[in-house]
C-alpha cells in the first residue's frame, strides 16, 4: 500500500525569482551587486571626466623627484634631495615605530588595569574605573595634544640647561628632559666591528643564553617529575643571562655618547623626539584604557570555577592569575585586542598634530601638498594603511589560533 | 549597510559634478555670497575681531570683489584654510577664490593648475627668533630647531637655505600660525620662519615683541596674490581687475574721500573716467554694472588706504611700503592701464 509519488516536478519559472523564498534572496543580492558595481563605475568615471575637465591626470611619477623638503625623525638615510618616494619611506617607519611601540605598552597599560580594575582593593579598583572611564571617553586627537602642550609648557627648554647657574638640569648628569625631546645616552663599543655585525653578536649571545636557559628548565622539569622537588634555577640562569653578555660588552669596550648641550640644542646620544613621545603615550593610555576593558572582560569569562579549583589545590592568589586564569582569559581577550592594535596604526595618522612625521604627514601632507597629487597620495595611503591592518590581523589570527584551545 | 555606502557615494558624485561647472561669476551671483578662502587666523591679513567679523590685507580683497560683484561687502563666506587645505579647497570649488598671503610660483600656476590674478603684496622669508639668543644672522641659526607651517614654500625654501650654507637644522612641521606661535613662545623652537610680513604680523601680537627680533636675511622672493582655478577665465578676469582697480586708483589719487564725488560725473581724467564708469563700458565687458569699481573702491578705499588701515606703519604690524610702492614712488606696483 505504498503509492508514495514523487511531488510533480515543477518547471522554472521567471516569476519565482521573487515569490519563492528559495531564489528571492540571490536576486535581491543579484540587484544590490549589480547596482554597487554601477555606482562605482558611475563614480570612477565621473573622477575620470572631471578630472580630465580640469585638465589633470593620474600619474605616479612625482613619487621620483626631489621632495625638496626636510624631515625631523628620519631612521633611514634622507635629505631634501631624496625623492618623495623615500619621504614616503621615512614615514612609513616612523608609523610603524609609534604603531609598535604604541600597541606593546598599551598591552602593558590594559593587562595592569584590567587585572586591577577586579582587585578586591577598593582604591585600587575605582582608581582604574577612573582611569579607564576617563581616558576611553575622551577623544584621542584631544589626548595627544594634550599631552604635547603640558610637555612643551612642563619641561625646560635646552636654553634653560646654560650658563652657570641654569635653571634646569640633567637627570642624573646623563639623560636630559627637554620640552623637545628625552635624550638620553647612547651606547657603543670602542672595539666593535660596525653598527650592524655588533648588533648581531649581541642577538646571538642572546640566542645562545635564551637555549641554555631552555635547557636548563627542561632539566628542570624533569627532575621534578621524576622526584618531585624543583632544583632551584633562578641563580644559574640569571649567570647564563648575564654572564656572556656581560663578557661581550667588555670585549668590545662598552660605552655611552652622553648628550651634552651645543650650540641651540642638545648633540650626541639618542634622542626620542616630544611628537614620538607625546603620539606613542597618547596612543598607549587611550588604547590602554579599551584593552584594559577586554582583559577584564576575558577575566570575567573564566569560570569562577577553576579559581575555586586552583585555589582548592593551595595556589597563591598571583599564581591562580598567571597560571590558571589569564591563560584561559587570552582566549577570550586576543580577539577584541587584534583591533585594539588596528586602531592604534590607524590613530597613529592623528601624528600631525604633534608635527610627527608619520606616512600620512609626509606623503599624504607635505608630499600631496607641495606636488598636488592628492588622489595619488591618497589611493597610496588607503593601499599602506589597509596592508598594514591585514598584515596585523593575519599575524594576530595565527597567535590567536595557536593558543585556541585544543580538543584532544 | 550597503544603503549608506550607496548614498555616501550619491554625495560625493554629486559634490564631484558640482565642482566642474565652470561659471563661477553665474554660480556666486546665484548663491548671493562669495566663497573666499583666507588664513585660520594672521591678524593683519586674515582675521576675525573682536565681534567675529572678518578684517585684514586678504580680506579686504575678498570683500572688495564681493563688493563688485554682489554690490555687498559683507555677501562673503570666509572660509580658514591652512596651508595644507587651501589648494584643494579652491581645486574641489569649495571656495570661489583664495587670497591667503600665498606665493605665486611656477608649479602653483602650470602644474596645480590655479591662475594668480596679481600681486597684492611682494614679501620674501624672514627668520624671527628670541632676542636673547644673541643671533644676529640667520647663517649663525647651525643646529637650531626651526618652526614652520607645513604645505608652505617656506618649507622648501627653508630646506634650500640651510643646504646652501652647509649648515643643519630641525624642522617643526605645524599647521597654523596659531600653533606655530604657541611652539615657539614655549621655546619648543628656537626660530619661527615663514614670510616676514606674516612675521611682523605674528610679533604684533606678542606680549612683548621687542623681545623678540627679525633676522636681516630675506632668503626667497615670495609674491603674493590672490588665486582663482585655471579654466575660467571671465571669473579670473574679474579678480584680476578688481584688484588692479585698487592699485590704479591709488596711483591715480582716487580716495575713499573722493570717490562719491568724482564717480557723480566724468572729470577730466579718461582713464578715472574709465575706471569709475562715468566713461566707456569697462564693466559691461567683465559682465558687471558700470559702476563696479566705485563699488570695490567704496569698501575700504584704494590699495594705499587698505594697506595703511591693516598693516601700515600706523598700525601695530608697522610694515614700510617698501617694494610694495607704487612704481612711481620707486616700489613695485605698477598696474596694467584701465582702457
Ligand atoms: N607664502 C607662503 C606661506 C604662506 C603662509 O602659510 N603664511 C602664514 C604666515 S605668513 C599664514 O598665513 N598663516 C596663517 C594661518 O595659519 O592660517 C606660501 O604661499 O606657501
Amino acid at each position: 500500500m505504498t503509492t508514495m509519488t514523487d511531488p510533480p516536478k515543477e518547471s522554472f519559472q521567471l516569476s519565482m525569482l521573487l515569490n519563492d523564498t528559495r531564489y528571492r534572496s540571490l536576486t535581491f543580492q543579484a540587484i544590490a551587486a549589480i547596482l554597487l558595481a554601477l555606482s562605482i563605475w558611475y563614480l570612477g568615471n565621473n573622477l575620470i571626466q572631471n578630472l580630465r575637465a580640469a585638465g589633470l591626470n593620474i600619474s605616479y611619477e612625482f613619487l621620483g623627484n626631489p621632495s625638496g623638503y626636510d624631515i625631523n625623525q628620519t631612521l633611514v638615510e634622507y635629505d631634501s634631495q631624496s625623492t618623495h618616494a623615500r619621504a614616503a619611506l621615512v614615514g612609513i617607519l616612523n608609523t610603524l615605530l609609534v604603531a609598535f611601540l604604541a600597541c606593546v605598552t598599551a598591552t602593558v597599560f590594559g593587562v595592569i588595569a584590567g587585572v586591577l580594575r577586579l582587585s578586591k582593593n577598593w582604591l585600587v579598583a575605582k582608581l582604574m574605573a577612573v582611569y579607564v572611564e576617563i581616558f576611553r571617553n575622551i577623544p584621542v586627537l584631544i589626548w595627544i595634544v594634550i599631552i604635547f602642550t603640558i610637555m612643551i609648557a612642563v619641561l625646560p627648554g635646552p636654553r634653560e640647561f646654560r650658563g652657570a647657574d641654569p635653571d634646569a638640569s640633567m637627570f642624573l648628569g646623563v639623560a636630559a628632559f627637554t620640552n623637545r625631546g628625552v635624550y638620553i645616552p647612547q651606547p657603543y663599543f670602542i672595539r666593535g666591528f660596525g653598527g650592524v655585525a655588533d648588533l648581531l653578536l649581541v642577538i646571538a649571545f642572546l640566542a645562545g643564553s635564551f637555549f641554555a636557559v631552555r635547557a636548563v628548565n627542561a632539566r628542570a622539569t624533569r627532575i621534578q617529575e621524576a622526584t618531585g622537588e624543583r632544583p632551584q634555577t633562578l641563580w644559574t640562569n640569571l649567570a647564563i643571562w648575564f654572564g656572556p653578555l656581560i663578557v661581550l660588552f667588555l670585549a668590545l669596550g662598552l660605552t655611552f655618547d652622553v648628550p651634552a648641550l651645543k650650540g641651540f640644542n642638545f648633540a650626541g646620544g639618542i634622542k626620542i623626539g616630544g611628537p614620538l613621545i607625546a603620539l606613542w603615550f597618547a596612543l598607549s593610555i587611550y588604547t590602554g584604557a579599551f584593552i584594559a576593558e577586554n582583559v577584564r572582560a576575558g577575566i570575567q569569562a573564566v569560570s569562577k570555577g577553576q579559581t575555586e579549583a586552583a585555589s582548592a589545590l593551595g595556589l597563591r592568589p598571583g599564581r591562580v592569575m598567571n597560571l590558571v586564569v589569564l591563560p584561559q582569559a587570552l582566549r577570550v581577550i586576543i580577539p577584541p585586542l587584534i583591533s585594539q592594535y588596528l586602531n592604534i596604526t590607524k590613530n597613529s595618522s592623528l601624528a600631525i598634530a604633534v608635527g610627527y612625521a608619520d606616512i600620512t604627514a609626509t606623503l599624504g601632507g607635505i608630499t600631496l601638498n607641495q606636488t598636488g597629487r592628492a588622489i595619488e597620495c591618497i589611493l597610496l595611503l588607503m593601499l599602506f594603511y589597509l596592508t598594514a591592518s591585514l598584515l596585523i590581523s593575519a599575524f594576530m589570527n595565527v597567535y590567536n589560533a595557536s593558543i585556541k584551545l585544543k580538543e584532544r | 549597510m550597503k544603503k549608506s555606502v550607496f548614498f555616501g557615494a550619491a554625495t560625493v558624485a554629486a559634490l564631484a559634478a558640482g565642482a566642474a561647472a565652470a561659471g563661477t561669476l553665474d554660480d556666486v551671483k546665484a548663491r548671493g555670497k562669495l566663497n573666499c578662502g583666507v588664513t585660520t587666523g594672521l591678524v593683519g591679513f586674515a582675521a576675525p575681531d573682536a565681534n567675529g567679523e572678518w578684517k585684514g590685507f586678504d580680506v579686504a580683497v575678498c570683500r572688495a570683489v564681493a563688493a563688485a560683484v554682489l554690490d555687498d561687502p559683507n555677501a562673503v563666506e570666509f572660509v580658514p584654510t591652512t596651508g595644507k587645505t587651501r589648494f584643494t579647497a579652491l581645486a574641489s570649488g569649495e571656495i570661489d577664490m583664495l587670497a591667503r598671503n600665498t606665493t605665486w610660483t611656477f608649479s602653483r600656476d602650470v602644474d596645480l593648475k590655479f591662475e594668480f590674478t596679481g600681486i597684492n603684496y611682494y614679501d620674501g622669508q624672514g627668520f624671527m627668533v628670541p632676542k636673547d639668543l644673541g643671533v644676529s644672522s640667520a647663517k649663525e641659526l647651525d643646529g637650531a630647531t626651526v618652526c614652520i607651517q607645513t604645505g608652505t614654500t617656506t618649507e622648501l625654501n627653508l630646506a634650500d637655505f640651510f643646504r646652501a650654507n652647509n649648515i643643519s637644522y630641525e624642522p617643526v612641521p605645524i599647521e597654523t600660525n596659531a600653533e606655530a606661535q604657541q611652539q615657539y613662545l614655549a621655546g619648543a623652537c628656537d626660530v619661527y620662519t615663514t614670510d616676514a610680513s606674516g612675521l611682523a604680523a605674528t610679533r604684533a601680537t606678542f606680549e612683548d615683541p621687542s623681545a623678540h627680533v627679525v633676522l636681516p636675511e630675506i632668503v626667497s622672493k615670495e609674491p603674493l596674490g590672490p588665486l582663482v582655478r585655471h579654466g575660467d577665465n571671465e571669473w579670473g578676469d574679474l579678480v584680476r581687475w578688481t584688484l588692479n582697480a585698487l592699485i590704479t586708483a591709488e596711483e591715480l589719487g582716487v580716495t575713499s574721500a573722493n570717490l562719491a564725488e568724482m564717480a557723480a560725473s566724468a572729470g577730466g581724467n579718461p582713464e578715472i573716467n574709465r575706471l569709475l564708469g562715468t566713461e566707456g563700458n569697462l564693466g559691461e565687458m567683465l559682465g558687471l554694472p558700470a559702476d563696479w569699481a566705485v563699488k570695490a573702491l567704496a569698501v575700504g578705499g584704494n590699495y594705499g588706504e587698505i594697506f595703511e588701515a591693516n598693516i601700515g606703519e600706523a598700525t601695530p604690524i608697522g610694515l614700510a611700503r617698501g617694494l610694495n610702492a607704487q612704481w612711481t614712488d620707486g616700489g613695485l606696483l605698477y598696474s596694467p592701464p584701465f582702457r
